[in-house]
């Protein structure tokens, strides 16, 4: 959900600072706070002012996944990781994809589950860990059903709200051209719904990120959100930032990929988005 | 020949919307119907476009019965409801994917030509002004090659100058393919300038009023003596279509001082 939030940020500051246009000054600015409390760090320690026992320099940290990737251990990790996102989103995506569709497009299914779905959206999805564990054991099942279901209700919500809002005006255009259910559904309802889909698709990856670290830290032998345990019951705190550092980097490059991915449908859209290429 | 046979049209809320409409239309005629709010002016295009159905009556194109959309009846809506994720080929060909690929290319393409925006193939909807966009729809309509073309106020949101230029557009569109035009207005000038007849209908329940065939030679003057007239006997007509009704006496006192549209 916060992803919405943060897209909604960008675009309406996109129109007045474009791309060309971009003037350095607000990113130094930016960076002024996280640099300088790095460098303090650092020189604290190199000094001798602290330990950075609990608070790894940026050095240390810098070493620690060096040493991670060097060994190929990150790359274990990260492919752990990234396969249960990849399973949990693909049929989390799928499913909200399917009955969020129905839900939109046939009342009677609508009025049939949406109540349900509704109510099991109150519930914190973490809370279905111990069910989930009990019916699927501790294995990969269960952590890849977690993530399915943090993926499942944005993405569900995010499609029904799209085709119940398609414009019925474009609808009477396709029955003006006697065009068939199926043709309907490919030929607007799909178009129609595909900027909204595209949101809510995004909004579930980094759902889908935030419960596969849940869903480690649970247990689990292998795979980013181990390394924060490990982390934690050694005492390292480098390796935990290390992790997180990871974390950070997966989930932003797979969104980028996924706005990459999907820009070429959304070319004709009529708002700040598109307005920014001018 | 599109006929209009009888036609009733009650809402499944108990509003009467139209009542026993008869209106006849030989192929190549262009009729214009003007009127008051609630006349059910728009509830007639819809009806004939196959987008609702009659409650009684026919509607038959060339003695078909016309009770679904016809390939045979295009529709040009109010705004040009253009598929933004289409270009304007794309757009235009909509209702032509079924033919060829050399076919829909040859028939875009004379269509864009006709309506003076060749080049413009692959612009977005989102490119293009409110008559530009209009004008695309138009060519959406008439790329099917329809019989009858239904036109539901559609100029109503353009300024005077783009109107202008499209009722040209349209008049050379309807030389060249002699369709059976059926347009709805409120625009009294629009009515003249286009229509072989002007229906004036009534409201509440929608029922036709008058009949005033447009005798003025084409191209029409707008500046003309016998424009004005035709014009003012068209207000007229309007007037008495709110003054005269039986059922309402008492609505149109307080309406027609108002604007009749």
């Amino acid at each position: 959900m916060s992803d919405i939030a943060l897209e909604k940020a960008e675009t309406t500051s996109a129109p007045g600072t474009t791309r060309r246009g971009f003037s350095f000054g607000p990113l130094a600015l930016g960076l002024l706070l996280p640099l300088s409390l790095a460098v303090i760090l650092e020189i604290g320690v190199a000094k001798g002012f602290f330990q950075g026992r609990l608070a790894p320099p940026p050095s240390k940290i810098a070493v620690t996944l060096g040493e991670l990737i060097s060994t190929g251990e990150w790359f274990r990790h990260a492919y752990a990781t990234g396969w249960r996102v990849a399973l949990g989103f693909a049929f989390g995506a799928s499913a909200g994809i399917l009955f969020g569709t129905l839900s939109g497009a046939v009342p009677f299914v609508r009025r049939l589950i949406d109540p349900t779905v509704q109510a099991l959206r109150a519930v914190p999805s973490i809370a279905w860990v111990p069910l989930f564990i009990l019916w699927f054991g501790i294995f990969e099942t269960s952590k890849i059903t977690l993530i399915a279901v943090g993926v499942f209700f944005p993405v569900y919500l995010g499609v029904l709200g799209a085709v119940l809002s398609i414009d019925r005006k474009v609808i009477e255009v396709g029955r003006v051209f006697r065009l068939s259910k199926l043709e309907l559904g490919r030929r607007i309802m799909l178009p129609a719904t595909l900027p909204a889909l595209v949101t809510s698709l995004r909004a579930g990856l980094g759902l889908g990120w935030m419960f596969v670290v849940a869903a480690e830290i649970m247990g689990a032998s292998e795979g980013l959100g181990f390394l924060l345990v490990d982390g934690q019951q050694v005492g390292r705190p480098d390796l935990i930032v290390s992790a997180i550092i990871s974390f950070a980097f997966l989930g932003f490059l797979t969104d980028a990929l996924l706005a990459r991915a999907t820009a070429p449908f959304l070319r004709w859209r009529d708002d700040l988005s598109t307005s920014e290429r001018g | 020949m599109l006929s209009i046979d009888q036609v009733s049209r009650i809402f499944p809320g108990g509003q009467e919307a139209l009542r026993t409409i008869a209106l006849s239309i030989p192929q190549g005629e262009i009729v214009a119907m003007v009127g008051g709010s609630g006349c059910g002016k728009t509830t007639l295009l819809r009806l004939v476009a196959g987008l609702d159905a009659p409650s009684s009556g026919r509607i038959e194109l060339d003695g078909a019965d016309l009770r679904e959309p016809s390939p045979d009846v295009g529709i040009i809506f109010q705004e040009p409801r253009l598929l933004p994720w289409l270009s304007v080929a794309d757009n235009i060909g909509f209702g032509i994917a079924h033919l060829g690929k050399a076919e829909r290319e040859e028939r875009i393409a004379s269509v864009l030509l006709r309506i003076g925006l060749a080049g413009y193939e692959k612009r977005w909807p989102r490119e293009l002004s409110g008559g530009q966009a209009q004008r695309v729809a138009i060519a959406r309509a008439l790329v099917t090659k329809p019989k009858v073309l239904l036109l539901d106020e559609p100029f109503s949101a353009l300024d005077a100058f783009t109107r202008a230029s499209l009722h040209e557009h349209l008049l050379a569109l309807w030389e060249t393919e002699r369709l059976s035009v059926l347009i709805v207005t409120h625009d009294v000038d629009e009515a003249v300038t286009l229509a072989d007849r002007i229906v004036v209908m009534q409201p509440k329940p929608g029922r036709i009023f008058t009949e005033i065939p447009v005798q003025l030679p084409r191209p029409r003057d707008k500046r003309s003596d016998a424009f004005h007239a035709m014009s003012r006997q068209v207000l007229d007509a309007l007037d008495g279509s709110l003054s005269d009704g039986p059922s309402n006496a008492k609505a149109a006192s307080t309406e027609a001082t108002a604007f009749w549209w």
